[in-house]
């Protein structure tokens, strides 16, 4: 018997795949912000206050890289209400993305950090900068232009393993791929649909970071770029 | 309603051990599919490379989740009704294929130039100068990315719960639905995969410094 393909079912529910796509894309880019925002403060933390914080930094990120993202995500949905903080399912996506991805940032930006050399602190001090100037401009930036190349693909990797939440009958797009698969019994069509549209959000979004590094990190040379993903690979 | 006990940990110790297999029958399997990817990529003839580029490309630009069923359902589409820990392993060889094959040609490419033109000046043929200059070299560069990538393999194991394989994430939901125990049950799980995966991490970041792979500062 020759298979056949209709995908007529799967194009019918237009409606839903759009609105699927677009809860993948505003989790994705929540948890990059927000992610990006925690691993800063948690870099700063560890390279401005004491000891124990570095430590407990350190336990963060290790627990957080060492666990699945599924369990990660299972300990937020179906633990927190215990103690009585009830998520919605997007909620709990949404802040599980965020807790997974500001571990694997804080430990590029870590990296980043650590190359910077002493000797530009104490150029930058020398130049009668606050140690907050100092941490921004001399540190900071100059530490994120040069782990971008490696964040880029951690928030690829984050948008692929937003799928994951559909086990939480989050309706992003692979929790939206699942609906239309019981509405129309087409799997194998559903899931080649689903499959050619995250396909197409990652290599526009890896696109989209390379050219935003570009336009915000602009004084960064083609060697220091090359440096960082050699140092990432 | 049952408590969770002695019996449930065990069970979850027990389905630790098929999150275990799962890694290594699709380490193996996706590192041969991979090695030959690898070594594609790096073919003389242009067709192979872009063949064996638009694969790496592909791969890892979907989820794990869409590998896994797009095998599941694809499959059964030409009537090859697969057993879950088939198409489970299956699915997870062809993901970490595509990722050993990145990290391999990189480990490859790494080794100088000149290695390749002293081999040739030696009269080795391209499979010669594989085996006794380049490869020996390039394990060496691969292995702390190689391993690091296990840890990544380890924690994707648990998606393939979604096709009824009951390895350690999915005896932690059947355990849950039991019990109704969240955090311990959860925080078992993780602890287990913990327990995996940290050690594989260490052993990562020291062979990065023993094979002195890593770039000086």
């Amino acid at each position: 018997m020759p298979i056949q393909f209709q995908f007529e079912p799967i194009f019918a529910e237009s409606d839903r795949i759009i609105d699927g796509v677009l809860l993948t894309l505003g989790l994705s880019f929540g948890a990059i912000v927000l992610g990006l925002v925690l691993a800063v403060l948690l870099v700063a933390a560890k390279s401005l206050l004491g000891r124990w914080v570095g430590l407990l930094v350190d336990a963060y990120v290790e627990l957080m890289r060492n666990t699945p993202f599924l369990v990660q995500l299972f300990m937020l949905f179906f633990g927190l209400p215990l103690i009585g903080i009830r998520l919605p399912g997007t909620e709990a996506a949404l802040l599980a993305m965020t807790l997974n991805l500001g571990a694997y940032a804080t430990e590029i930006i870590r990296a980043g950090v650590d190359s910077i050399h002493r000797s530009q602190l104490e150029a930058g001090l020398s130049l009668a900068m606050t140690k907050r100037q100092v941490f921004q401009h001399v540190v900071l930036m100059p530490a994120l232009a040069r782990v971008w190349p490696a964040l880029s693909s951690q928030f690829v990797l984050m948008l692929l393993a937003s799928s994951i939440c559909s086990f939480i009958a989050v309706p992003e797009l692979s929790g939206t791929a699942a609906i239309i698969e019981q509405n129309t019994f087409r799997s194998f069509e559903t899931y080649i649909v689903v499959t050619i549209i995250y396909l197409a959000l990652a290599l526009t979004l890896k696109v989209a970071l390379n050219w935003l590094g570009r336009a915000v990190f602009p004084r960064v040379s083609s060697v220091d770029r090359l440096d960082a993903r050699a140092e990432a690979a | 309603m049952t408590t969770f006990g002695w019996p449930e940990a065990l069970f979850l110790l027990r389905a630790a051990g098929w999150t275990l297999l799962l890694t290594a029958i699709a380490f193996l399997i996706g590192s041969l599919i991979g090695g030959v990817f690898a070594i594609m990529r790096l073919s003389r003839i242009k067709l192979l490379r872009r063949i064996a580029a638009t694969y790496i490309l592909v791969i890892q630009s979907i989820p794990v989740l869409m590998v896994l069923f797009m095998s599941y359902y694809g499959l059964s589409l030409f009537g090859v009704e697969l057993p879950p820990f088939l198409a489970a392993s299956a699915s997870l060889a062809i993901y970490v294929s595509a990722y050993l094959a990145e990290i391999w040609r990189g480990s490859i490419e790494s080794v100088p130039f000149q290695q390749w033109e002293a081999s040739a000046s030696l009269a080795h043929s391209p499979a010669q100068t594989y085996r006794y200059v380049i490869l020996p070299q390039a394990i060496r560069i691969s292995l702390p990315p190689t391993v690091g990538f296990l840890v990544q393999l380890v924690k994707n194991t648990s998606i393939v719960s979604v096709v009824g394989f009951v390895e350690l994430a999915r005896a932690g939901q059947l355990v849950n639905n039991a019990t109704f125990d969240s955090f311990r049950v959860f925080g078992l799980v993780a602890l287990i995969y913990f327990a995996i995966c940290f050690p594989l991490s260490r052993l990562s970041r020291h062979l990065e410094k023993v094979m002195n792979a890593s770039r000086p500062h």
